[in-house]
């Protein structure tokens, strides 16, 4: 095998790699999706999901993530085919709109804190917070990673490991799209309902 | 003012917790001296830098396997102690004070985390990164760098689990820390913390490193081999570490949230606001249950490989073996409820349950009966790996009856909890995975010094072993029939107990005799190691591993094998074949990394941190370990360069040497 061939190989074992982990992810929000569902019903007296949730505030934050994974999409399209400035234009907007998910989130915890609804009120805010939380921190584990990418590309001038970088990060990206639809309809629409 | 600011810094450590009674006291002296020692030793003999360049930094997985099998040696030291010291308490009953209520329980609570965590673990790590790459015709596992992150994850949780020795206290809920003891109302103390940041941390690292040998396995088999010629061995692997895939997150999340109510006050498991502490038994044995067979499937792999080798035969009934393997990885999941039939889920989910713990007994029963079958009319020699595998078959036999038994919800309302059921797991841990480890120790051993080990000083320990082994649970399933509960720190004597434990507690000397034997065998060993210098295949072994010089170059093979056959090598010197002149090719190496040691120092950090409330230094921590990785990650030119011309040298140097040898 030569070194070139050895470095595609790599690069195969890197993406069933993480293929692998996201599969892992899945399970770990499996488990926390589980203790939700176990957990709905026990409000100890505090308020329910339908009594705590903005479903319209919810509704912009979803199509604000929802979008984001179009523009990731893009820019792992415009980086296949070497269009850096399409590239870039692309990265930056999805950036933006996780930035302005992960703040629609923690102004929503921070109102229903500030209501006296945290985590510690009942076992079900409890498991709310957690998933979503959880959902939260992958989402911010995500934006430094694109910070980096951003800048590796720019730096090396989109070197081949960074474009395949690129591409974990959007299968990152997408995964996490695919959960948050789960969170939108388990948590918030049926754990919703009155 | 003052006290605030202390506060601040150190969080809920003062000077107090470095206070122990004269046991727990010893023991943390003993170790932290024993550290101290080894570090004076290493700088007396200016060993440093050797030492941080061919070992702390390697990323050669034969390495990181001796580093594995290093620290799970030492830790079973650690928990046998434990044990020694548990026995020893029911025996005496009181008659002198040995270990208080509260001693006691953080003692079995430490035996058997360490004894499945980094014991158990820490053993089949090691032993895949030392078999797999050679096994499956490879020179690597698939993350190098990710093998060196998986084993510092578990050196750090090693450490922090050993920490209450010296400061604070362990956990004394037990080894898989039911809540609503392990809870903060009950438990305000740091010892579940501890628990917790131990496991979660090494927890982490098995599960990176199930996902670096999955990959390793699916992707970088030598070029023939298809998944049914893959070894047996290679096959209980691929099972083991696609159940630590499904397993692993399970734990993490149930960890997690148990810290979580722990450290901010939430409510998943406490008994107050809603929470409900039987989701976290459910939770912890949907882990539990598939961790058992992570932790044994590789011990069917490795007889398996020793019943053929040294039967001579090859393994009866291969594709019913894999099939089987394939089964019990599938049904482990099905089967978790079977460890608290007494909950209360109802008679109709018990049925189930109880059913399906029999279905697994199904395949469980068909390996037994191949490896029997392997040993039929094939030429048998009995050297130790082959005398552990026949302790194996007994004991492992018992402790299945044992456990179907059990798994008849209605006697089980009887057994559970009680020291029949400390008797059964410890019949299938200890005779299935122990001795599974110290065959493979056996085995495998000159594959990778160049020697074997002394045969009658292993005979010696074996016997000890097994004998002991008898004597030690036997009567625990005699006194689980009478009602003997587990983790009792006194009994009253009219109950007639104290006869049989102290036969047990013979039992563990005899046990303790035997583990002598078995670290004198390997210093004498390496003492006369000349006497049994042995040629690259001392077995007559049947698969890959046996392909290369023994001990293996850093690049395992100069040219990668062709498989057309199973047992590969068997084939390839029995089989009709032509010889081939080796083309060498340069072979790209990866470089050794220190980021691996790093990332694991500020895991441990943030660990204890996190145990001791020191806020600041988590952040710090955390921080510290995003940048390593980053840095780490940023780094181009992992690998480097073995030319050709080199490799070609390196084989011609190691033909010469084995041609004196055999000379």
């Amino acid at each position: 095998m030569t070194r070139a061939e050895e470095l595609v190989a790599i690069h195969e074992k890197k993406t069933l790699g993480f293929w692998i982990y996201l599969m892992t992810d899945c399970v770990l929000f499996a488990a926390l999706f589980a203790t939700f569902a176990v957990l709905k019903n026990a409000t100890a007296g505090g308020p329910g999901g339908s009594e705590v949730f903005d479903l319209p505030f919810v509704l912009v934050e979803t199509f604000v993530l929802l979008t984001s994974s179009f523009t990731i999409g893009m820019a792992l399209l415009a980086s296949v085919r070497g269009f850096k400035k399409q590239t870039f234009f692309w990265l930056f907007a999805t950036f933006a709109l996780g930035v302005v998910f992960l703040s629609m989130e923690l102004y929503e915890f921070m109102v229903l804190i500030g209501e006296g609804h945290g985590p510690q009120q009942s076992a079900f805010l409890s498991s709310y917070f957690t998933l979503v939380a959880t959902h939260g921190i992958h989402i911010a584990v995500g934006l430094l990673w694109m910070a980096v990418v951003i800048v590796r590309l720019w730096r090396h001038n989109f070197k081949q490991t960074d474009i395949n970088r690129l591409a974990l990060l959007g299968l990152f990206w997408h995964f996490l799209d695919v959960i948050w639809i789960f969170i939108f309809s388990f948590v918030y629409l049926i754990g919703g309902m009155a | 003012m003052f006290d605030e600011m202390l506060k601040a810094i150190f969080g809920r450590l003062t000077l107090e917790d470095f206070i122990h009674e004269p046991i727990m006291a010893g023991a943390g002296i003993g170790m932290v001296g024993a550290l101290v020692t080894a570090i004076i030793a290493v700088t007396f003999f200016k060993r440093w830098k050797w030492l941080w360049k061919t070992w702390l930094t390697s990323l050669d997985p034969k390495k990181i396997g001796v580093m594995y099998i290093i620290v799970s040696v030492i830790m079973l030291l650690r928990g046998f102690a434990d044990a020694l010291l548990i026995r020893a308490q029911q025996v005496l009953n009181g008659s002198v004070e040995l270990l208080n209520a509260d001693h006691f329980q953080q003692i079995f609570s430490a035996h058997g985390s360490i004894m499945i965590f980094f014991v158990g673990m820490g053993i089949i790590f090691g032993i895949f990164n030392l078999i797999i790459p050679s096994q499956i015709g490879s020179r690597d596992v698939a993350f190098p760098f990710l093998n060196s992150v998986s084993f510092w994850l578990f050196a750090a949780g090693m450490i922090i689990i050993n920490m209450p020795m010296v400061v604070g206290e362990f956990s004394t809920a037990g080894w898989l820390a039911y809540p609503p003891l392990s809870g903060l109302e009950y438990s305000p103390g740091v010892g579940v913390d501890y628990w917790i940041w131990a496991l979660q941390i090494s927890g982490i690292g098995s599960l990176l490193s199930g996902i670096n040998f999955f990959v390793t396995i699916i992707k970088m088999r030598a070029p023939g081999m298809t998944l049914m010629k893959m070894p047996i061995f290679t096959w209980s692997v691929l099972m083991s570490v696609s159940l630590i895939m499904f397993a692993f997150p399970i734990l993490t999340v149930t960890l997690g949230l148990l810290a979580l109510d722990r450290t901010l006050g939430m409510h998943f498991f406490t008994s107050m606001a809603g929470g409900n502490p039987m989701m976290y038994v459910n939770l912890i044995w949907a882990w539990g249950h598939p961790e058992v067979y992570i932790l044994v499937l590789p011990a069917f792999g490795i007889f398996s490989e020793i019943v053929a080798t040294f039967s001579k035969k090859r393994i009866f009934g291969y594709t019913s073996m894999v099939i089987a393997l394939v089964a019990i990885a599938i049904l482990s999941f099905t089967v978790w409820l079977h460890h608290f039939f007494t909950m209360g889920a109802g008679a109709d989910v018990n049925t189930f349950f109880g059913i399906m713990t029999m279905v697994i007994a199904i395949p469980t029963g068909v390996k037994v009966f191949n490896w029997i079958f392997t040993m039929y009319r094939g030429t048998v020699t009995f050297k130790t790996p082959m005398l552990w595998f026949m302790g194996f078959i007994a004991t492992f036999t018992v402790g299945g009856l044992t456990g179907v038994m059990m798994s008849v919800p209605a006697l089980d309302f009887q057994f559970h909890n009680s020291l029949f059921l400390v008797a059964h797991f410890h019949n299938m841990i200890v005779g299935g995975v122990l001795f599974g480890a110290f065959a493979a120790f056996a085995y495998w051993f000159p594959k990778f010094t160049g020697f074997t080990l002394n045969e009658t000083l292993g005979k010696f320990a074996f016997w000890f072993w097994i004998v002991g082994f008898l004597l030690a649970f036997i009567p625990l399933y005699i006194l689980g029939f009478m009602g003997a509960t587990r983790r009792l720190d006194h009994y009253d004597p009219s109950m007639g107990w104290q006869g049989l434990f102290i036969v047990a507690g013979f039992g563990v000397m005899l046990i303790g005799i035997g583990v002598l034997f078995q670290l004198l065998q390997v210093a004498y060993s390496i003492w006369k190691r000349k006497a049994n210098m042995v040629g690259n295949d001392p077995w007559d072994g049947r698969t890959l591993e046996w392909a290369t010089t023994s001990p293996p170059p850093e690049y395992v093979f100069a040219t990668i094998p062709t498989v057309t056959t199973r047992d590969a090598f068997w084939e390839s010197k029995y089989g009709k074949k032509k010889h081939v002149e080796p083309e060498y090719e340069d072979i790209w190496l990866p470089k050794n990394s220190g980021a691996g040691i790093i990332i694991g120092l500020f895991a441990m950090t943030f660990g204890a941190a996190v145990v001791w409330h020191m806020w600041w230094l988590v952040i710090v921590a955390f921080i510290a370990i995003v940048v390593t990785i980053i840095i780490k990650l940023s780094d181009d030119e992992p690998d480097y360069k073995l030319s050709a011309a080199k490799v070609a040298k390196h084989e011609l140097h190691a033909k010469l040497k084995l041609q004196e040898k055999t000379v």
